[in-house]
């Protein structure tokens, strides 16, 4: 097993996490969802203590999403997380109002009052999604920044990774230097995303909370959620498929490549085979739950088929060569899983504590199951 | 770089980790007396020992939520406020990071959810294993962070790869089980025992000043005491230990630590001592206005290492270079900015030999550099002065730490005495100071964190990388946006979880067995 195999095999990890991480968002989904799905004290209550015994698994698993992507690709986590400020920023402050209005929405004497938390998990349902998936599309879509490692014995400029807007990951959204200063695609996988976790939000809740309004209204914002989803999600799937991709080359440049992507899954035919079986693991679990009645399994169809489907466009983002961080400023900075990894003697460390990974994914679903009481 | 965004981007870190430390110990603290409440009410069927741990559990839940979401952004600005360090030194640093989520945390977030939700839902053996499970993973989560705050203090366990531009991992042992990790690991999470201990302590206390829930209060006090006694003398073992540590890999912290310019055999230790202003290094003045030392000859020498006779050397003796007792010679300032300065010209020298393909160049300035490279960091400062601490604050928050530390060993060993002897109710000023100890135990481990950090400065990883830079190229005004947007929500958060311990706390513990939740 050489070097290859295990920047691929953390490629593999790092984009495994991140599906996991967008399944675990129904818990966002979930939250945006209170208004509509909520009229009462008391099923806002049935709703919140459905969500409040998952959320720390969401929350849980960003976080070691992070670390592992330090770990792994520490040149990605220091270009754009210390460039994309005010993108991550967003995302993090709010996460940190979602954690804290779990434990205090209904708790006496929490100073905001319970109208004020409620909003809070509504802005981390509404934000998070979005933006999480705007910046997934900077993987195929790309960001301003160059790298130059030697900078660092530069005393007056010591910054190995530069950010070349003033906006700091805003213009992934709105404020790009280039043409058109708008990213309509990066909008477009926001949105879908937002959808998407929408859709599972509500499909936990049927599988969950005993309650007829609640259930009927989710149903019905199922199937409204997931033709939104749709709208925007398979637009973009076709042009990702179609739009020319960045390759690393052995001498660390990079070359634009036509049809990158689309390549890269006839390149890899079990990718092919597990996208197509992850779409109908997802349309099949929106069926179930828009459209029939007394079916609670959606949920677990459509989680599944959401893992399968953002771990093959994940794996699609790096593999074959791929720069999964495009750099619009400069191409040769663009990050590929090649150029950006931790060394070998990291990445064999590391690959020994995953074996970890199954031992507690099996705690994780053993818990689940115990605590699988219905509200 | 910008003197102002070096300045701002510590402050927000130094902001994000004081408010996360204002959370954690008491985690770890009242986890662990959690755990053995709990075990009593399994051991012995008693529902008052169920109401015990259900009430304090309850306060810790509180305190749980802002604990983890500061933690977050701890972990992620990392990245965004430091990323040339993330880059520089993340192959080794981002591993304690990654493993932390993996193998601690996880544990910790799946069965807190069982130790909050599973009360008479779960069986009671159960509900017991999930609570030490959950507490060990907490701890477990403490440990890879400390490893990972040690690494930046003693770095080990790495090599510099010219090719990467970067330091590189090549003993996962070293960093993971360095004798400065173990130590801080050690002496970080008993302080959090100490603190949990002083919390259940200090509100029993006020429970019995108000004559309130008074078998309870003496119940949680007689295992409260006894854990703060045997983890105030073990983190003042640690303690001493630590400082040991110190003397060897950063003596410019403990010269501040001490106020110390000028070293001297047979060193004394201040006890108490106010410090000048306008002190220069090399001036030659007595740095203090006054002071007054330990009773004890050379107690600073045996201290930092083991011997009354030896050597501790002052801030002018590491800028103008020294030998220790034992014979181990440190060279001055101008001799390891000169070897830094080799270094980094001979990194330079590589990268354009990479360009060139040029490999006799690259032999020739990689066998440069492997033998500057250890003083790597000072190549990046101008002046001696630079890789001086702020001495003021450093000496007062150690002096303050200690003497608390102190301070909590007399008061718990009193508590526990009295509380034995069945008389702790009646001795009323005893029962203020268990209320009074509460902040103190917050200003005692807040202070040992300003000396573990503040007395590390200039560096962001000790003689390898300075925090100038460490930074991110982010304009200033952005960074003291978010420092203000973060000290904005996190006092809000920190006045609503206090808002509601009070709240619970005036209820008692009977109004936590009647609810329905945790």
């Amino acid at each position: 097993m050489d070097y290859g195999f295990f920047q691929h095999y953390w490629w593999f990890l790092i984009s495994l996490l991140g599906a996991l991480l967008l399944f675990l968002m129904f818990v966002q989904g979930g939250q945006s969802l209170i208004y509509r799905l909520g009229k009462t004290d008391n099923e806002l209550k049935l709703m919140l203590d459905a969500l409040g015994k998952k959320w720390e698994l969401t929350f849980t698993t960003l976080v070691t999403f992070g670390g592992a992507f330090f770990a792994s690709f520490p040149l990605f986590y220091s270009t754009s997380f210390g460039g994309a400020y005010w993108m991550w920023i967003l995302i993090l402050l709010s996460f940190v109002i979602q954690a804290v209005s779990f434990e205090f929405i209904h708790k006496k004497g929490n100073l905001l009052g319970k109208k004020t938390y409620k909003a809070f998990l509504f802005t981390n349902g509404l934000v998070a999604p979005i933006l999480i998936g705007v910046t997934v599309s900077t993987f195929f879509f790309g960001a301003e920044f160059t790298v130059n490692r030697c900078n660092i014995t530069d005393f007056d400029n010591p910054i190995i990774s530069q950010w070349n807007t003033n906006w700091h990951g805003l213009e992934a959204i709105w404020g790009s230097t280039l043409p058109g200063g708008f990213h309509l695609w990066n909008v477009v996988l926001g949105l879908a995303i937002f959808f998407l976790v929408r859709v599972l939000g509500a499909l936990y809740f049927i599988n969950t909370i005993r309650n007829e309004e609640i259930e009927s209204r989710a149903r019905k914002h199922v199937l409204i959620n997931a033709v939104a989803f749709l709208i925007f999600f398979l637009p973009y799937l076709v042009r990702l498929l179609l739009k020319d991709g960045w390759t690393g080359q052995t001498n660390y440049s990079v070359v634009v490549e036509e049809y990158k992507y689309l390549n890269t899954l006839f390149a890899n035919w079990w990718m092919i085979v597990i996208l197509l079986v992850g779409v109908v693991g997802v349309l099949y679990g929106f069926v179930l739950g828009a459209l029939c009645k007394k079916n609670r399994r959606g949920f677990w169809f459509a989680g599944t088929g959401t893992v399968l489907v953002v771990l093959i466009v994940l794996l699609t983002a790096g593999f074959n060569g791929s720069a999964y961080y495009p750099s619009l400023s400069d191409p040769n900075s663009s990050l590929t899983i090649a150029n950006s990894s931790s060394s070998l003697f990291t990445l064999k460390t590391m690959s020994v504590v995953s074996l970890f990974i199954p031992f507690v994914v099996a705690y994780i679903a053993y818990v689940w199951k115990k605590m699988n009481f219905h509200v | 770089m910008d003197v102002a965004l070096i300045g701002w981007s510590r402050a927000q870190f130094a902001l994000t980790a004081m408010y996360h430390w204002v959370f954690v110990p008491l985690t770890l603290g009242l986890g662990l007396l959690m755990c053995i409440y709990s075990t009593y009410y399994y051991k012995t069927g008693d529902e008052k020992w169920k109401s015990t741990t259900r009430f304090w559990q309850k306060l810790f839940a509180i305190n749980f939520a802002v604990g983890i979401a500061t933690g977050l952004i701890l972990e992620f600005e990392f990245g965004t406020n430091w990323s040339n360090y993330s880059y520089f030194v993340g192959d080794i640093f981002g591993a304690p990071l990654a493993i932390e989520g993996i193998v601690a945390f996880f544990l910790e977030a799946t069965f807190f959810a069982v130790v909050f939700f599973g009360w008479d839902r779960v069986s009671k053996k159960f509900h017991l294993a999930s609570t030490w499970i959950a507490v060990f993973g907490a701890t477990l989560s403490a440990w890879w962070i400390l490893v990972a705050n040690s690494w930046m203090q003693y770095p080990v366990g790495m090599h510099f790869n010219p090719e990467t531009a970067r330091n590189e991992m090549n003993d996962f042992i070293a960093v993971a089980f360095s004798p400065v990790a173990i130590n801080k690991f050690l002496h970080t999470v008993l302080s959090c025992w100490v603190l949990g201990s002083a919390f259940v302590v200090g509100l029993s206390s006020w429970y019995l000043l108000r004559k309130r829930h008074i078998d309870f209060s003496i119940r949680s006090i007689k295992i409260a005491a006894i854990v703060g006694l045997t983890a105030t003398v073990l983190t003042a073992l640690t303690g001493h230990y630590s400082g040991q540590k110190v003397a060897r890999h950063q003596p410019m912290k403990l010269a501040a630590m001490e106020g110390l310019y000028n070293g001297k055999n047979k060193a004394d230790i201040v006890g108490f001592g106010v410090l000048k202003s306008d002190k220069v290094y090399n001036d030659g003045k007595d740095p203090f206005v006054f002071k007054i030392d330990v009773p004890i000859p050379g107690f600073l020498s045996f201290m930092s290492f083991d011997n009354f006779n030896s050597f501790v050397p002052g801030i002018q003796d590491i800028i103008d270079g020294y030998t220790l007792s034992d014979g181990t010679v440190y060279p001055s300032y101008e001799e390891k900015a000169a070897q830094g300065k080799l270094a980094q010209q001979a990194l330079r020298d590589y990268r354009q030999a990479m360009k060139d393909n040029d490999e006799e160049a690259k032999i020739i300035n990689k066998a440069v550099l492997d033998e500057n490279i250890k003083y790597f960091g000072y190549g990046f400062f101008n002046s001696p002065e630079e890789t001086i601490p702020p001495v003021a604050l450093t000496f007062y928050t150690f002096h303050i730490m200690v003497a608390l530390g102190l301070f909590f060993i007399a008061f718990f060993a009193i508590v526990w005495y009295l509380n034995k002897k069945g008389t702790l109710q009646k001795v009323k000023w005893l029962l203020w100071l268990g209320v009074i100890s509460i902040p103190l135990a917050y200003i005692t481990s807040q202070s040992g964190w300003i000396v573990a950090e503040v007395g590390r400065q200039p560096w962001s990883i000790q003689d390898v990388l300075p925090l100038s830079h460490s930074v991110s190229n982010i304009p200033v005004a952005n960074v003291k946006t978010t420092f203000f947007i973060f000290l904005g929500i996190f006092t809000i958060f920190l006045i609503a979880d206090i808002g509601i311990m009070i709240n619970t706390i005036r209820k008692g513990p009977e109004a936590v067995d009647e609810s329905k939740g945790y």
